[in-house]
């Protein structure tokens, strides 16, 4: 029975890799959740600084800030946002074809692209198709902290004040539902403006200690909070990508299983024919 | 029944705080502030410290922020809190420690990973340290 047995170790060696497969699974499902929370609760701060930043800019109309104006591009930049780990699906391939397509993009119209990698994939993933990556920030973890992007995110708003580059990009996965993420690249500097005529109010806020100064620190916080989500989004997707990957991975593996031990079945029906026929047949021999 | 308004403080990072209150205190960049039902509108930036609300039945509560803005709206006072302490040279630590991540990426192409990790470990201590000197020296020359 030297057939049986190499099929009976194949079928105990994908057995264990279908058990690990739906624990990851199980484990992606809980993440996601836990990721998709952290969405909603980033959510009403963001909203909240739009709105601010909407009134402040109607109400300070005569200062236009640098991040609320539009200017020739000649460079761009995008934060492109990935997984720290793989075995998710085609999640980062996507993300990531798309940025070479923009980035060809730019260079077909003449505007030169630089990048600021967010997770180790982004990484990697420059590292062989080139560009030139100005900032890079990875192993955030599963519950990424504002704190451990700010840096990275300071090197594109240093990069716009200084005019080196003209427009900034946050490329990400959006999170459409469980099935479904696709890359999406969203502008955020300069600001787009908005006509809201519910901004247009008659009062004014009192400052301390100035209008100027407060809008600075404000924007600053707006696009960090973006990026932020983003990241958050991101993971969401990271997660649920990695949840239907797995379940497939075990689905697969229970196929699998189930092809194996067929095999093994016939096999071990061959061989017990086989052994009848020899003892019938020397019997017949005597 | 004293009269109320509705509070919201909220972080980049979840919600710290949502509910009728009398009162908040805060510390702005130019003092203290008490802000009750009624307040003109006002946008200040915070220091870090707490934020004491007093809610609906007179109970207290604290909430720690390391800085953020405050805004009063005739109906609503929104403190919208930093998650981290913010401070320019930390900030600079920090872009500069992305850049330098960036660059060991190129140069340790296909190199063990952790290894650039441990380097920008080290160069966040370094920041770290430099932050606790100044403010050492700063101390010293009061």
């Amino acid at each position: 029975m030297a057939v049986g047995k190499e099929i009976k170790e194949q079928i105990t060696s994908v057995k264990s890799t279908q058990k690990i497969t739906s624990a990851m699974e199980k484990v992606a499902v809980s993440k996601m959740r836990r990721a998709q929370m952290r969405m909603q609760e980033s959510r009403p701060y963001a909203d909240k600084i739009r709105d601010v930043i909407g009134h402040l800019a109607n109400a300070t109309s005569e200062y236009r800030h640098r991040y609320l104006q539009d200017r020739e591009i000649k460079r761009v930049g995008y934060i492109v946002v990935s997984s720290d780990r793989g075995l998710c699906g085609g999640l980062n391939n996507n993300l990531f074809k798309r940025v070479a397509q923009q980035s060809k993009e730019w260079k077909n119209k003449g505007v030169e692209v630089d990048f600021c990698a967010i997770g180790s994939k982004a990484g990697l993933f420059f590292n062989s198709f080139g560009g030139n990556v100005v900032a890079s920030q990875s192993h955030l973890g599963d519950a990424p902290e504002l704190a451990s992007l700010i840096g990275a995110v300071k090197v594109m708003l240093d990069a716009f004040d200084s005019g080196r580059i003209d427009r900034l990009f946050i490329m990400h996965n959006r999170f459409v539902n469980t099935m479904t993420q696709s890359p999406e690249a969203v502008q955020l500097l300069p600001l787009k403006a908005q006509q809201d005529d519910s901004l247009k109010h008659h009062w004014d806020y009192i400052y301390e200690p100035d209008a100027k100064e407060i809008l600075e620190g404000l924007l600053v916080r707006y696009v960090e909070s973006q990026v932020y989500q983003g990241v958050i989004e991101n993971n969401a997707c990271e997660q649920a990508a990695r949840m239907l990957a797995m379940k497939n991975a075990t689905d697969n593996a229970g196929g699998m299983i189930k092809d194996l031990n067929l095999l093994y079945n016939k096999a071990r029906q061959a061989a017990i024919t086989q052994e009848i026929s020899e003892i019938v047949s020397g019997a017949a021999a005597v | 029944m004293a009269i109320t308004v509705h509070c919201d403080i909220v972080s980049a990072e979840e919600n710290l705080f949502s509910g009728l209150v009398e009162r908040v205190v805060a510390s702005g960049v130019l003092g203290d502030l008490g802000i009750e039902p009624g307040h003109a509108a006002l946008l200040t930036p915070l220091k870090p410290g707490p934020v004491r609300i007093v809610k609906q039945n007179g109970e207290e509560e604290v909430v720690y922020v390391s800085g953020g803005y405050l805004e009063v709206q005739p109906n609503t006072v929104t403190v919208l809190a930093d998650t981290a302490v913010r401070a320019s040279d930390i900030d600079e630590a920090a872009a500069m420690e992305a850049k330098k991540h960036a660059e060991q990426a190129i140069e340790n192409q296909g190199a063990d990973f952790d290894y650039s990790r441990a380097l920008t470990q080290l160069a966040e201590a370094a920041a770290q340290l430099r932050t606790i000197q100044q403010i050492r020296a700063k101390l010293g020359k009061h």
